[in-house]
């Protein structure tokens, strides 16, 4: 007996509700901005420049007394938190100090680190410092531009990749699904609060691969189907190409997560929330593809007379043997 | 029907062969690490001892070595990214150029009268006429200074601006010369931090150029951060210079030529010298940590010929008077000339701890840098933080590959044992590729592997489905499998090129642990590709013709 997460033959409608979908969203797209708005991202050093120290110590952390401790120093504004992992041993006890950039000062300097330094060990006698990365203010600057950058770049990209095997309403719809993902997992971001550094970025654009690769499976599948039923209604044919690639988009998805969720569960806190912004693309993505970029096709419309040749429709690969 | 060419066979097998062979050494990573470093010090040395060459024993000699570089995440390291502060030679630059445009301009007082250098600017040189009217032949004589820009791009462009404001004539370094410049000043930088590094001595540093005027300065091992910037932060520029008197006010008015520096290890006290050096750490050909008479860390040094001559001759001249040793603008000592020191070799005492001696050794006998360094970022990641990630990796990446494993042979069966098979060399073809460019493993590169696992199975998820729907319309098991093949390959060429240009574009933009990611992703992207396309289907034909069942099922 095979272990099916979709039913053999499906029949879903997809489109009972267009505007629904799109409703719904848009509402959380207009959710994700608004929080965005109000909270704002929680960037990490790699935006905003500043200091982060990793402590461990034998004896349980008390981020008040470090709070109180590193007060007194005068460096600005200084974020403490406890970070817990299941990986961690019974006396590993470790925590993340964020002091934020200095006034006229690219990296830190290596006195600040050790006035910090013993000024904690008079609260931790033997606390060490794992790990201590510092960015000045030029570079985070930067770093947020080549960012945008190449989310912008690799949607761009994605664009014309899929006008070229396609047409224009697909790219249109690929790129609204994309869209679509980066704003929800930014909102999720600045809703949680979770740190936002250029390791996300890194996530975002996968997301933003990830999400395509399911769009393009759909389309390619719709393009097959246009072909094949010339006279039917473009809604129908949308409905029969989600319904026959549904069993491998919930199959790829869940491998996907399979994978992503033990990381997520054993990786180390370190990449902890990178892979959340993934679990959470996968998720996003999954549902813009059939919801998001088939809707908005739908909306915009096919040219349908995909036989004759001149019609710049994208080339098929030919069959290729092995 | 279902059929490859012995040749392809043959071919794929060979790939996958060479693959895991390439892999292999990653499994025995400590071992083939000892065997690498011990082969390099043989060569280094030019011979082998007994204990290097049983190191290199540990690993065959004929079998690949080439390991997977750890990132700085995972091995520990110190991480700096610097910025060379191009300007700082502008202005040395201006004041080199000063005496010349004084005498040149002084032949021609004449026409533009007496002249006077204005206060500035650090890269221009400002020159008050009196006779503003002889400005134009002052210009004229000026630029007469200038010489070609020596550089690729620059032919043709002088060195240097030449203008008039009211009665000012400016000179400054022009966009070309200043571009040359930089250039230059940048790849001497890179070139002094590498030498200096290379003294201390670690494994595999990256020292790297990047963009116009920035050096990436990677060193796994070192303890931090701020130890690696003591070693490469310093500019160690060495002068030994007459000294005028010394003070305690700091602003006392050193005189013309004359200049006020502090005492490096005394509070409060300060020493006017004359700014021409006598000789400078460019005449050193050798400097050596050691100790002095009284048993306390010291540096001794050696002049080339031309040091030791000037610095015989005016220690000759001098015995009784003070002289100091300056280091990057502060008097590290000023003895006083005991006798004359004809051989060209002294020693450096001062309130030296050994570590200080043999840093302060190593940064002369490297050079010094030709301007300072700025630190933009800085990392250290502890060892144990490094080894705490490759230990939750591994287990992540175990369990990952487990359950992904299970959940294929349920619900694929055969196939998906064949698409397990797939995915196991799938993920040894990483790594041998990995090892082969000699790339960089990161965390999130390990998370990249992960996601591989996860998204490999999806070409073989692709074919699967496409087949069960061929078989819906009883075509014969063969037939079905032929055109699940066909039929999916334009979709998995679409979704796997969509997804590697983002990768591209993520090592393009990315920098350090996320182009790790990048490269993981975009090798993981390709091997997936030809796993799912080749290994699977070679695969399901051997067992085919083996058993020609007459039903299927996917």
């Amino acid at each position: 007996m095979r272990l099916r997460l979709v039913p053999q033959d499906t029949s879903f409608d997809f489109f009972a509700r267009p505007k629904l979908w799109l409703g719904i969203s848009g509402a959380l797209m207009a959710l994700a901005f608004v929080s965005f708005l109000l909270q704002g991202l929680n960037f990490g050093i790699d935006f905003r420049g500043g200091t982060t120290i990793r402590t461990e110590s034998a004896q349980p952390v008390d981020v008040g007394a470090y709070r109180d401790a590193l007060q007194q120093l005068e460096l600005g504004d200084i974020a403490i938190s406890e970070v817990f992992d299941p990986t961690f041993g019974p006396d590993q006890n470790v925590a993340m100090i964020r002091i934020q950039a200095q006034e006229g000062e690219e990296a830190v300097s290596a006195e600040v680190i050790e006035t910090v330094r013993t000024t904690l060990q008079e609260v931790a006698p033997d606390i060490r410092f794992v790990s201590v990365e510092s960015v000045g203010p030029k570079v985070s600057g930067e770093l947020i531009q080549t960012a945008i950058i190449a989310v912008l770049l690799a949607i761009g990209a994605v664009l014309i990749y899929i006008w070229l095997r396609f047409e224009w309403q697909f790219a249109l719809g690929a790129v609204a699904a994309l869209v679509h993902d980066v704003i929800l997992t930014i909102g999720i971001f600045s809703e949680l609060q979770i740190r936002f550094d250029l390791a996300i970025i890194a996530a975002l654009l996968t997301i933003v691969g990830y999400s395509l690769n399911d769009t393009v499976v759909v389309f390619d599948r719709v393009r097959e189907n246009l072909m094949k039923y010339k006279k039917r209604p473009l809604r129908e044919v949308l409905n029969i190409s989600i319904n026959e690639t549904l069993s491998r988009t919930f199959m790829t998805s869940a491998t996907t997560l399979l994978a992503l969720v033990s990381l997520f569960v054993l990786g180390g806190d370190v990449i902890r929330g990178f892979v959340f912004a993934m679990i959470w693309g996968v998720i996003v993505g999954t549902y813009s593809s059939i919801f998001v970029a088939s809707t908005i096709l739908l909306v915009l419309g096919v040219k349908r007379d995909w036989s004759k040749p001149d019609q710049a429709a994208g080339t098929q690969f030919s069959d290729v043997d092995a | 029907m279902l059929q490859i060419d012995l040749w392809k066979r043959v071919l794929i097998w060979a790939v996958v062969a060479a693959g895991l062979v390439l892999a292999l050494p990653n499994l025995f990573y400590e071992r083939v690490e000892m065997h690498n470093d011990a082969v390099a010090a043989i060569e280094a040395r030019g011979g082998a001892t007994a204990e290097l060459s049983a190191e290199a024993d540990l690993w065959p000699e004929w079998m690949p070595s080439g390991l997977v570089n750890l990132g700085l995440d995972l091995r520990g390291g110190a991480h700096l990214l610097a910025e060379v502060q191009v300007e700082d030679v502008y202005e040395s630059r201006m004041e080199a150029l000063w005496p010349e445009v004084r005498d040149t301009l002084r032949d021609e007082r004449d026409t533009v009268g007496t002249i006077r250098l204005q206060p500035s600017a650090p890269d221009e040189l400002r020159v008050r006429l009196s006779q503003p009217e002889g400005m134009a032949r002052a210009i004229e004589v000026v630029r007469g200074l200038a010489r070609p820009v020596t550089s690729v791009t620059g032919t043709g462009a002088q060195d240097l601006d030449v203008a008039a404001e009211g009665d000012e004539l400016v000179v400054t370094l022009s966009e070309a010369e200043k571009r040359a410049t930089d250039d230059r000043t940048v790849r001497q930088a890179l070139e002094i931090i590498r030498r200096r590094i290379d003294e201390v001595g670690t494994r595999e540093p990256t020292i790297q150029r990047q963009g116009a005027d920035r050096i990436l300065i990677q060193v796994p091992g070192v303890g931090s951060a701020a130890e690696l910037k003591e070693i490469i932060g310093t500019t160690a520029q060495l002068t030994f210079h007459p000294v005028v008197s010394r003070n305690a006010d700091p602003d006392a008015a050193p005189g013309i030529g004359n200049e006020t520096l502090p005492a490096m290890d005394q509070e409060g006290v300060f020493y006017t010298v004359e700014s021409a050096p006598v000789v400078t750490g460019e005449q050193l050909v050798d400097a050596q940590p050691s100790f002095d008479q009284n048993g306390r860390p010291a540096v001794t040094f050696r002049f080339n010929p031309t040091g030791a001559r000037a610095f015989g001759d005016y220690t000759a001249e001098n015995i009784g008077n003070p002289f100091a040793i300056v280091l990057d603008d502060e008097v590290i000592s000023a003895p006083v000339i005991q006798s004359h020191i004809p051989g060209g070799t002294g020693i450096i005492t001062g309130n030296f701890t050994v570590e200080e001696s043999t840093n302060l050794a190593v940064l002369l006998r490297a050079g010094a840098l030709p301007a300072g360094l700025e630190f933009l970022e800085e990392r250290t990641i502890g060892p144990e933080l490094g080894a705490d990630s490759i230990e939750a990796g591994r287990i992540a990446t175990i369990v990952a590959f487990a359950a992904v494993l299970v959940f294929m042979g349920l619900s694929y069966g055969m196939f998906g044992l064949f698409a397990n098979v797939a995915l196991i060399l799938n993920v040894a073809l990483i790594f041998g590729l990995l090892s082969l460019i000699g790339a960089t493993l990161t965390l999130p590169g390990i998370a990249g592997i992960v996601l591989t696992v996860g998204m490999a199975v999806d070409a073989n998820v692709l074919v699967f489905e496409r087949i069960r729907e061929e078989l819906k319309t009883a075509k014969g098991p063969a037939r079905a499998i032929q055109l699940g093949y066909e039929k999916a390959l334009s979709a998995i060429v679409d979704a796997n090129i969509t997804t590697f240009i983002t990768a591209v574009i993520l090592y393009v933009m990315g920098s350090g642990p996320v182009r790790g990611f990048a490269i993981t992703l975009g090798l993981g992207i390709l091997t997936s590709v030809f796993t799912a396309i080749f290994v699977t289907r070679l695969l399901i034909v051997m067992w085919f013709e083996r058993r020609r069942p007459r039903t299927l099922e996917v």
